[in-house]
C-alpha cells in the first residue's frame, strides 16, 4: 500500500498573516488618500507561522490552544475559506467542515427545507441528503417539527438540529470547531457515545479544536498544541492536556508578594502544576519575619474557597518549625494527593505568629499557586474522596 | 496552496444543487408574508407602467404612433426593471453572503449565478404578462419571435458580468453602491426605452445610431423588434449600416462578460477574509 494511502490530511509549511486596516479604508476616498500619501492603510499581523502536520485515516486528532493561538484561522484553512500565504494542503477524502453550527439555516424555512439547505452548502446533493435524512432527524429527536419554521423553534432545538447535521453529515473527514457542548444532559450522552462510537471507526477521520481538555483526553487518539501561531507539540492526548493546563497556569501567575507587618511570606510549586492522584505535590516555601517573635509557616489546600487539608506545625507539635530571627528561611511542603479527585485547588501559605496566634502573612490567595489534579489514568470514579471506603463481598 | 482530492468544476452537481437551493429559498422568501405574493412580480412593473403610459404616451406624446407602442412600452420596462434590479442586488450579494463566506468553502460566483437567476424569474414572468397583453391587443408572434431566446441569453451574459466586477469592486469599496445608482439613472434615460427611437432618429440621427451600440438598449430593442413589433421597432441592424459597427454591442457584452469572469476570480480567494 502507498504510504499516501492512510493520510487524511497533510499540513506542510502553512503561513498565514493579515492585513489588519489601521484606517477605515472601505471607500475609494480614503483608498486614495492612501494612496496620494504612500501610507499602506494596515498593518500585518502574522497568525500562523510554518506549520506542519499530518493526520491519519481514521484518527480523531484534537488542535488546543489559548485564545489567539490561530487554531481557528488553522481551521479556516484546513476548510478551504482563507488561502495560505506559503506551503501546501492536501486533503485526501470528503471534508465536511462545521466552523459554526447551522451555516445558512434561514429562520423563515421549515426545519426539512433547513435540512436540505445545510446540505447543499456542505456539498451534498438532495439524493444524499435523502439518505442521512431520517437519521438526522432521529438523532435531533425533532421528528414532530419538521415542517415547523426554524423561527419557531427553541434555541435548544436548533443547536440540536444543526448539531445531529453536523454529525452525521456522510463525510470522510470531519472538522469541529469548539461545538460538542450542546443540548441537555440526555442529548450530551449520546453525542458522547456517538463520539467514542466514531474513534472506533477507521474509515471516519476527525479534527477537533476545543478548550475542554477532558473531550481531548477521552475522544483524540492525537492531539497538537498551538502557540502564538506555532506548533507546540504534537503527540499523546494526554501529555497535550496537561501541557495546555499548564500554560494556563502560568499565564495567571502573578509574582506579587502580600505582606502585612513587613513580614513576608512567598510559596513557589516546585512539582508539576497538574497533577494526578498518584503524584505528590512539593512546595518551596520562602519566608522572612519582621521582627524576633516566634513564627512559623503553615500550609493549606483550598477548593473553591474551602479549606480541604491544612497543616499547622502548631497543633501538630513541630517545635522545630519555629524560628525566631529575621533571617530569610525555606520550608519544604510536600502533600501525596492519594486522597483528592480531579479538581482546581489553591495552595495557600500563611505565616502564623506563635504568640498571639494571629497570621501576619499570606500567600496564593490571589492564584499564584493553583494547582490541577487530574483523573488517575487507573479509575475516573467521581467523589471527592476516591479509594477511601472498604468494600467485601458478603454472600 | 489547496489541493483537494476532488476538483469541482464550474458545473459540478455540487455546485448546480446549491445554485438551485439558493434560488428556491431566494424566490420563497422574497415575498415572505406579503398577502399577494408572487403577484407582486407582476404587479410592481404594471403600476409602474400604468404611471409610465399615462404621463408619456398620452400626456408628452412620446409615442411612434403605433398601436402596439403600449406592448413595446411595457416590454422595454420589464427588461430595464431586471437590469437594475439583478445588478443591484447582484453587487451586493457577496457582502450579504459575508457570513457565509467565512463559515464555508465554496465558489464564490455561485452567490452571482443564483442572485442573477433569481432576479431572472421576475424577468420570465413579465416576459409573459407581455405576451398575454400583445395577445390582447392584436399581436401575433411571427418567426421573428425565435430569436427572443438569444437576446435574453445576451441579456444573462451581460448582467452576469457587471455583477461580477461590481461585487468585487463593492468587497473593496461601497461608495459603488452610490455611484452605480447614478449611473443606471444616466443609462436608463440615455436608452429609448420611455420614448421611441424615431423621437431621437428624426433630429439626430448620428446620436440615435451611438445609442444603439448600448448593449441593453440594443437587447431591449432586438426582443421588442422580434416578440412584439417587428415591422415598426428599429434595432440596431437597421440602424447601423456598417456590420462592423453594429457588432460593438455584441461584442461589448462578452467583453464586460470576461472581464468580469477574470476580476472576479482574481479577487475571489480573498473575500472570505475582507468582507
Amino acid at each position: 500500500m502507498n504510504k499516501k494511502d492512510d493520510i487524511a490530511l497533510e499540513i506542510k509549511n502553512v503561513s498565514k498573516s493579515f492585513h489588519l486596516p489601521t484606517e477605515q479604508a472601505s471607500g475609494i476616498k480614503q483608498a486614495f488618500i492612501n494612496w496620494t500619501k504612500g501610507i499602506k492603510g494596515y498593518e500585518e499581523q502574522q497568525v500562523l507561522r510554518d506549520i506542519s502536520f499530518e493526520v491519519k485515516k481514521g484518527d480523531f486528532f484534537g488542535i488546543v490552544g489559548r485564545n489567539g493561538s490561530g487554531k481557528s484561522t488553522l481551521l479556516k484553512i484546513i476548510s478551504g475559506i482563507y488561502t495560505t500565504d506559503g506551503g501546501s494542503v492536501e486533503v485526501h477524502g470528503k471534508l465536511v467542515p462545521f466552523i459554526e453550527l447551522g451555516v445558512g439555516f434561514n429562520p423563515e424555512l421549515t426545519g426539512r427545507e433547513n435540512i436540505y439547505m445545510n446540505g447543499a452548502m456542505l456539498g451534498f446533493s438532495n439524493a444524499e441528503v435523502d439518505l442521512m435524512y431520517n437519521e438526522i432527524v432521529d438523532f435531533a429527536e425533532l421528528p414532530d417539527f419538521m415542517d415547523q419554521k426554524l423561527k419557531n423553534y427553541s434555541s435548544g432545538m436548533q443547536v440540536r438540529l444543526a448539531f445531529s447535521i453536523a454529525i452525521k453529515a456522510q463525510g470522510d473527514i470531519l472538522v469541529l470547531d469548539e461545538v460538542l457542548a450542546v443540548g441537555d444532559e440526555a442529548f450530551q450522552r449520546k453525542c458522547n457515545t456517538f463520539f467514542n462510537q466514531i474513534k472506533k471507526d477507521k474509515s471516519k477521520t476527525v479534527i477537533l479544536v476545543t478548550h475542554n481538555m477532558d473531550s481531548v483526553r477521552e475522544y483524540c487518539n492525537r492531539a497538537m498544541l498551538l502557540q502564538d501561531g506555532s506548533v507546540d507539540f504534537i503527540g499523546n492526548p494526554n501529555k497535550i492536556a496537561d501541557r495546555y493546563s499548564d500554560i494556563n497556569l502560568y499565564k495567571s501567575k502573578k509574582d506579587t508578594v502580600v505582606d502585612r507587618n513587613k513580614s513576608r511570606i512567598l510559596a513557589t510549586i516546585i512539582s508539576n502544576r497538574v497533577l494526578r492522584p498518584d503524584d505528590t505535590l512539593e512546595l518551596e516555601i520562602i519566608y522572612k519575619a519582621s521582627s524576633v517573635e516566634p513564627i512559623f509557616a503553615k500550609a493549606f489546600i483550598d477548593l473553591d474557597g474551602h479549606p480541604v487539608m491544612a497543616t499547622n506545625p502548631r497543633l501538630l507539635g513541630w517545635d522545630s518549625m519555629i524560628t525566631k530571627d529575621t533571617n530569610e528561611h525555606i520550608v519544604i511542603y510536600s502533600l501525596p494527593l492519594k486522597s483528592f479527585n480531579k479538581g482546581e485547588y489553591k495552595v495557600i501559605a500563611l505565616l502564623e505568629d506563635l504568640n498571639t496566634k494571629t497570621n501576619i502573612a499570606n500567600y496564593g490567595y490571589d492564584g499564584e499557586t493553583i494547582i490541577t489534579i487530574e483523573n488517575s489514568d487507573k479509575s475516573s470514579s467521581g467523589g471527592f474522596l476516591v479509594n477511601q471506603a472498604k468494600m467485601y463481598l458478603k454472600k | 496552496m489547496y489541493r483537494a482530492m476532488k476538483k469541482s468544476n464550474i458545473f459540478s452537481k455540487r455546485n448546480r444543487v446549491l445554485i438551485k437551493e439558493l434560488v428556491k429559498t431566494d424566490f420563497k422568501l422574497r415575498y415572505q408574508g406579503s398577502l399577494l405574493g408572487v403577484a407582486w412580480s407582476v404587479l410592481k412593473p404594471l403600476m409602474l407602467f400604468i404611471v409610465m403610459y399615462l404621463v408619456f404616451v398620452k400626456f408628452l406624446r412620446f409615442t411612434d404612433g403605433t398601436p402596439s407602442y403600449p406592448i413595446v412600452l411595457l416590454l422595454g420596462i420589464s427588461v430595464w426593471g431586471f437590469v437594475t434590479e439583478a445588478t443591484s442586488v447582484g453587487m451586493q450579494s457577496i457582502v450579504s453572503r459575508g457570513d457565509l463566506m467565512r463559515k464555508i468553502n465554496f465558489p464564490k460566483y455561485i452567490i452571482i449565478i443564483s442572485s442573477v437567476a433569481s432576479s431572472s424569474i421576475g424577468l420570465f414572468i413579465n416576459l409573459a404578462v407581455v405576451l398575454v397583453f400583445a395577445a390582447f391587443t392584436g399581436v401575433s408572434l411571427t418567426r421573428f419571435a425565435l430569436l427572443a431566446p438569444i437576446s435574453i441569453l445576451q441579456l444573462c451574459v451581460l448582467v452576469v458580468g457587471t455583477s461580477l466586477i461590481l461585487s468585487a469592486l463593492y468587497v473593496k469599496y461601497r461608495d459603488i453602491s452610490h455611484i452605480w445608482d447614478v449611473i443606471l439613472q444616466i443609462v436608463f434615460y440615455s436608452m429609448p426605452i420611455i420614448y421611441p427611437l424615431t423621437l431621437v432618429s428624426k433630429s439626430y440621427p448620428v446620436i440615435a445610431k451611438l445609442m444603439m451600440l448600448n448593449p441593453v438598449a440594443q437587447i431591449i430593442q432586438d426582443l421588442r423588434h422580434n416578440l412584439v413589433a417587428p415591422s415598426t421597432v428599429p434595432t440596431v441592424w437597421n440602424v447601423v449600416n456598417n456590420f462592423w459597427i453594429a457588432i460593438i454591442p455584441i461584442v461589448l457584452t462578452f467583453v464586460i462578460f470576461i472581464v468580469g469572469v477574470v476580476y472576479f476570480r482574481k479577487n475571489s480567494k480573498k473575500f472570505a477574509e475582507i468582507v
